[in-house]
């Protein structure tokens, strides 16, 4: 009894984890990309810089979203929670 | 722990060899990583054996890797060091290239296994682990080679009072190359394979073009921040 509670719990709690470590990068990722726009537009002949650095820059905002599902697929396939 | 399973999705189960009670290796991994391993070792081999002044196609490509992972390295430790720690970088860049371009491009599941699937190894959270606690070890050590003693005056560098939060970032920094590289890799493999259970045609041949392209680019972050982290210590 107790185990299937913390079982619809962990689903739950996995889905907040993956949405809402979806949110904050996502704006994130929408400014950085907004910026570089704009700085092609003003600067085209910095254009290979800027997609250089706006990659990495993605990549490492990305990776934010990625600890949330870390958390996420830890609740869902080895829920220390649950059983033994 | 119980095994969640919809469309063969695995997580968490591996090939267990077992040598003891208390030691036993994760098959898969431990294969496909030799594999990678002894690919690019081959590779390598192969094209830096025989250079010509106008090189032929197989020098070319080795070329270029060598002439990225030394503009990685250069750019973040400065020229007068990075000698000392471009195989390192070159080393983890190729491995994690290697085994993430293996995970990705050769058709493991073809091949059956009794348990667990053969995949990249750094879909096993125990490679990625290693690859960030040897970053670790090689920035300490690198610190102290350089500086000596005085690499203990990082700890308190811009205030006394940083100390604490500069011993953390000594156990997030691991940490979140760790979780970087696994959940981009596992990412990529859940998605393809959701994906592949819903439309198995054509469908999921744009997220795997996706998830190539992300997987060299974590290669890449991997080794930039492996080269950062070295090159904030001896600065």
């Amino acid at each position: 009894m107790v185990d299937s509670i913390v079982s619809a719990a962990s689903v739950i709690a996995a889905a907040i984890a993956v949405g809402f470590a979806g949110l904050g990068p996502g704006i994130g990722q929408g400014n950085a990309a907004g910026q570089a726009v704009e700085g092609i537009a003003r600067q085209p002949e910095a254009e290979g810089k800027i997609r250089g650095t706006l990659l990495l820059s993605l990549a490492f905002m990305e990776s934010l979203t990625i600890y949330g599902l870390v958390v996420a697929l830890s609740v869902l396939f080895a829920n220390p929670f649950v059983g033994s | 722990m119980y095994t969640f399973l919809l469309s063969k999705i695995e997580v968490g189960s591996h090939l267990y060899v077992n040598f003891s009670d208390s030691l036993h290796l994760h098959g898969e991994t431990v294969l496909v990583s030799l594999l990678v391993v002894s690919a690019m070792s081959l590779f390598l081999i192969l094209g830096t054996s025989n250079l010509q002044r106008i090189p032929g196609n197989l020098q070319n490509f080795v070329e270029v890797i060598y002439d990225l992972v030394k503009s990685i390295a250069v750019t973040q430790m400065g020229p007068s060091y990075y000698s000392q720690f471009l195989p390192f970088v070159a080393t983890i860049f190729l491995f994690v290239l290697g085994s993430n371009l293996a995970g990705a491009l050769i058709p493991w599941k073809l091949l059956e296994i009794p348990s667990g699937e053969l995949a990249a190894p750094t879909n096993d959270i125990n490679t990625t682990a290693c690859l960030a606690i040897l970053t670790s070890l090689t920035y300490f050590s690198a610190g102290f080679k350089i500086k000596g003693i005085g690499y203990f005056k990082r700890y308190i560098k811009p205030a006394p009072f940083f100390l604490p939060i500069n011993i953390v970032e000594d156990f997030t920094k691991p940490l979140s190359l760790n979780f970087r590289l696994f959940g981009n890799v596992v990412a990529d493999e859940l998605t393809v394979t959701v994906i592949c259970s819903l439309v198995p045609l054509i469908i999921p041949l744009p997220i795997m073009m996706l998830g190539l392209f992300a997987s060299s680019l974590q290669a890449l972050i991997f080794a930039t921040l492996a080269a950062a982290y070295i090159g904030e210590v001896i600065e």
